[in-house]
C-alpha cells in the first residue's frame, strides 16, 4: 500500500519535472518544480537549513531527526489531502553556507516555509533572507534574543519554537521563590558571557518580583579557575539559593569548590550546565542539590512526552535530546500554521505562525509574546547520583 | 572568620605559584635567562600526571615523581636545544627564544591531542572536610601544602647542603671565576633546569588534583603570575620567590574577598609595574649597583 504511494509519488514529481523540463530551461537538477505554486500537486515544499555536518552537526543532526519524525507522522493523514516534504539543505555549521542555502531553498525550490539552522550564528545569517523575501523562516532551538527582534525592531517573518536565553532565569527564579522556598539568593555570573548576564539579569529582575533579595552579586570570567575567594564571599553573604547561570566548564569547578568549602546551599544554571563533562569536572556528590531549566526532560512522564520518546526510540534507537524535541515540536507547529493558513502561501503561514495559540508540544504549550518568543514551560532537572532526572516542569 | 578562610584560599594558590616561580628564579639567578618556556613545562607537568594516574592507574605520589622527573628531563632538553646554543648570544635573543619554545611547547601539545580540556579524576585524593572554628580547610589543601612546604625545604637542603647546590650558587655568582675553578658549569646550568623543571611539574600535578581542570594553554597564566611573583620576591633569590608566590596568592584572595574578583588578574600585573618603579630588586634582593 505504501510502496503504491511512494511509487505513485515518484512518477508524479518525474512528470512534473519533465513538464518543467519541456516548458523552460530549467538550471538545476534539484529543482523538482520551476515557478508557480509551490503547492501545485499533493505536496507542500517545506525546507530545512541545517548543520548536517561540521562544528555543531550533533545540534543539527538531531533536530533534522526530530522534524523527519514529525512529518512522517503528519503525512498518514497529511493536510487537507497534502503531504508535507521537506528538501533538505547541508550548511555545514557556516554561517555564509546557512545564507546560499536559505537563498536555494526560497528561490529554486520554492518552499513555503524554511525551518532556520540549529544554532543561533547560522539561523541569524539566515534572518535577512526571509524578511527580503517573504518566506518565514522557524528555527528549532535558536536562542539568541537578537534573531526575532533586532534593537527593537521585529522581524516580521521570523520565529522560533523554543524559549530565548533570558526566560531560563525567570523560570529559574520562579523556582527558587516558590519550590526551594528561598528568600534571599546570590548570583554568580560569567561576565564575558551575554548568555550568563542576560539569564542573570532575568533572574534577579523576577527574584525581586517574587519578594526575594539579592544579597551577593559576583561575577567570574571564562577561563577562570580559581573560584575559593568569591566563594568564601557569598558563603559569607548568607544566601540560600545560588543562582549560577554559566557554561559547563567554569560551573564543573565552581561546584566542586564550593562544596569542597563547605557551601551546601542548592546552586542551579542554565542549559549551558548541560553537558556530560559538568559530572566529569565536579564530580556526583558537589552535583547533589543543584538544577538546571531545560526546554524537555524525556524522562518526564507526560503522555505525550513518552510517546515522542517511545517512537523516537523506535525509529533512530536512541533517546531524543532537547534538540530532537524542538526539531519535533517545529513539525506540528509548522503543520499546525499550514493548516490554519487555508492556502499554504507564505504569507498566510507567517499570520497563521503568529497567531498560535496554546498549542500542545512535546517541549509544552506554545504562545508567543509580541516578540515572537515562546512563552511556554520550562522543565526543571536535578542532578541526583550526577545524573539529569526530571524534577518538576514550571509555567510561565 | 571570613578573613582567615580568604588567608588559607590564598595560601593554597600561593603555593603553587611559589613552586613555578622557583623554577624562574633559579633559572635567572644562573643564566640571566627569563624562561618564558617554564610555565609550559608545568603544563606538560600536569599532563604526564594526568596520563599517570588515568592511563597508568598510580596513586597520587608516583605520579608527582614521575611527572617530576619526566619534566626535569624537558627541562635539560629545552636548555640543551634551545638555549645552550644561545648562551653567549645577546639575552633579547634568549628571551625571544624562550618565547618561541613557549609557542612551540602549546602549541605542539594541541598538535598531538587536541585542545580539548581534561578533567582529574576527582579520587586521587581522600577529600574530607576539616572544620576548624569556622574555618572549613579541606584535607586537599593541607596535602597540598605540605607537598609544596616539603619541596621547598629540600630545594634548600639542596642549594645549600651538597656539592651542586654550591656548584650552583658559584656559577651564578660569577660563572668565569667558576668555570676557573674547576666547576662544570654547563652540567650546573643542567642541573638548575632540571630542579627547576621537575618543581613545574610538581606544581602541574597538584594544580591539576586542586583544580581538576587541564588544557594546553593552562600554563599562560600561572606561568605569568609566577613571574610577577618571582620580580615581586626578587628574581635570583629563592627565598624571595617563596614568599613572593605566597603573597601574591594572599593578595589575590583579598581582591576577591572585598568584592572586585573580576580585578583580580589586573591587580597581579598591577603589583608588577608599581614593583618594577618602586622597588626593582625585590622585596630580598639587594640594591646592586650595575657596571658599566
Amino acid at each position: 500500500m505504501k510502496k503504491k504511494k511512494k511509487l505513485a509519488g515518484v512518477f508524479l514529481s518525474l512528470s512534473l519535472v519533465a513538464g518543467a523540463l519541456a516548458g523552460c530551461n530549467s538550471d538545476s537538477k534539484t529543482s523538482s518544480s520551476s515557478g508557480g505554486s509551490s503547492t501545485s500537486g499533493d505536496t507542500i515544499k517545506i525546507g530545512a537549513n541545517l548543520e548536517l555536518s561540521g562544528g555543531t552537526a550533533s545540534f543539527g543532526q538531531s533536530a533534522a531527526d526530530g522534524l523527519k519524525l514529525a512529518i512522517e507522522e503528519i503525512n498518514k493523514e497529511g493536510i487537507d489531502g497534502k503531504k508535507l516534504e521537506i528538501i533538505k539543505v547541508d550548511n555545514k555549521s557556516d554561517a555564509a553556507e546557512a545564507t546560499s542555502g536559505s537563498i536555494k531553498l526560497v528561490s529554486q525550490d520554492k518552499v513555503v516555509a524554511v525551518v532556520g539552522s540549529a544554532t543561533s550564528t547560522n539561523t541569524l545569517a539566515q534572518v535577512q533572507v526571509a524578511q527580503d523575501n517573504k518566506v518565514p523562516l522557524l528555527t528549532p532551538t535558536a536562542t539568541n534574543p537578537d534573531i526575532t527582534n533586532k534593537a527593537g525592531k521585529l522581524n516580521d517573518y521570523v520565529f522560533r519554537t523554543c524559549f530565548i536565553d533570558p526566560f531560563q532565569g525567570t523560570v529559574a527564579a520562579n523556582f527558587a521563590s516558590d519550590d526551594i522556598g528561598a528568600k534571599t539568593a546570590a548570583i554568580y555570573v560569567d561576565s564575558a558571557s551575554d548568555y550568563s548576564k542576560g539569564l542573570a539579569a532575568a533572574f534577579k529582575e523576577a527574584f525581586t518580583a517574587n519578594g526575594g533579595k539579592i544579597v551577593a552579586e559576583e561575577a567570574y570570567v571564562t577561563k577562570d579557575t580559581d573560584f575559593r575567594a568569591t566563594l568564601t564571599r557569598i558563603k559569607s553573604a548568607k544566601p540560600e539559593f545560588v543562582f549560577l547561570p554559566g557554561y559547563y566548564e567554569e560551573v564543573g569547578l565552581i561546584l566542586k569548590q564550593a562544596r569542597e568549602d563547605g557551601i551546601d546551599l542548592p546552586f542551579m544554571g542554565g542549559d549551558g550546565w548541560d553537558s556530560p563533562k559538568v559530572v566529569e569536572i565536579a564530580g556526583a556528590e558537589a552535583l547533589k542539590n543543584t538544577f538546571i531549566t531545560n526546554h524537555y526532560s524525556p524522562e518526564d512522564e507526560d503522555a505525550k512526552i513518552q510517546d515522542f520518546v517511545a517512537a523516537y526510540k523506535k525509529k533512530y534507537n536512541k533517546t531524543p535530546d532537547a534538540f530532537a524535541a524542538l526539531g519535533y515540536d517545529t513539525g506540528y507547529y509548522l503543520a499546525d500554521a499550514i493548516k490554519r493558513s487555508g492556502d499554504a502561501s507564505p504569507e498566510k503561514i507567517r499570520q497563521a505562525l503568529e497567531d498560535v495559540k496554546d498549542l500542545q508540544l512535546v517541549s509544552g504549550t506554545l504562545n508567543l509574546d509580541e516578540n515572537h518568543d515562546p512563552i511556554k514551560s520550562a522543565t526543571i532537572l536535578e542532578y541526583v547520583d550526577g545524573k539529569q532526572t526530571f524534577k518538576t516542569k514550571i509555567n510561565p | 572568620m571570613e578573613l582567615i578562610q580568604q588567608l588559607v584560599n590564598g595560601i593554597s594558590l600561593g603555593s603553587i605559584y611559589a613552586l613555578i616561580a622557583l623554577g624562574y628564579t633559579m633559572v635567572y639567578g644562573i643564566v640571566k635567562l627569563i624562561n618564558f618556556a617554564h610555565g609550559d613545562v608545568f603544563m606538560v607537568g600536569s599532563f604526564v600526571g594526568f596520563y599517570s594516574i588515568t592511563v597508568l592507574d598510580l596513586s597520587f605520589i608516583p605520579a608527582l615523581l614521575i611527572s617530576m622527573i619526566v619534566c626535569a628531563i624537558f627541562g635539560v632538553l629545552i636548555e640543551r636545544i634551545a638555549y645552550k646554543p644561545l648562551r653567549n648570544a645577546t639575552r633579547i635573543a634568549a628571551l625571544i627564544t624562550a618565547i618561541g619554545v613557549s609557542l612551540l611547547i602549546e602549541n605542539g601539545l594541541i598538535y598531538i591531542r587536541g585542545a580539548q580540556p581534561e578533567a582529574y579524576p576527582n579520587d586521587v585524593l581522600p577529600m574530607d572536610k576539616l572544620d576548624i572554628l569556622g574555618v572549613s580547610i579541606s584535607s586537599q589543601s593541607i596535602l597540598i601544602l605540605s607537598v609544596s612546604i616539603i619541596l621547598m625545604i629540600i630545594l634548600q637542603f639542596v642549594v645549600h647542603k651538597t656539592k651542586i647546590g654550591k656548584a650552583m650558587r658559584a656559577v651564578s655568582f660569577d660563572s668565569e671565576a667558576a668555570t676557573l675553578m674547576g666547576i662544570n658549569v654547563n652540567n650546573t646550568i643542567s642541573a638548575t633546569f632540571a630542579i627547576g623543571s621537575a618543581l613545574a611539574g610538581a606544581a602541574g600535578v597538584i594544580f591539576g588534583i586542586y583544580y581538576i581542570k587541564i588544557e594546553p594553554l593552562m600554563g599562560v597564566l600561572p606561568g605569568l603570575k609566577a613571574f610577577v611573583a618571582a620580580v615581586l620576591g626578587g628574581i635570583g633569590i629563592i627565598p624571595g620567590a617563596m614568599v613572593g608566590g605566597l603573597l601574591l596568592g594572599v593578595i589575590e584572595a583579598l581582591v576577591s574577598a572585598a568584592g572586585y574578583s573580576l580585578w583580580r588578574d589586573g591587580v597581579a600585573f598591577i603589583v608588577l609595574i608599581l614593583i618594577l618603579i618602586f622597588l626593582p630588586q625585590g622585596l630580598f634582593g639587594k640594591n646592586k649597583r650595575e657596571k658599566v
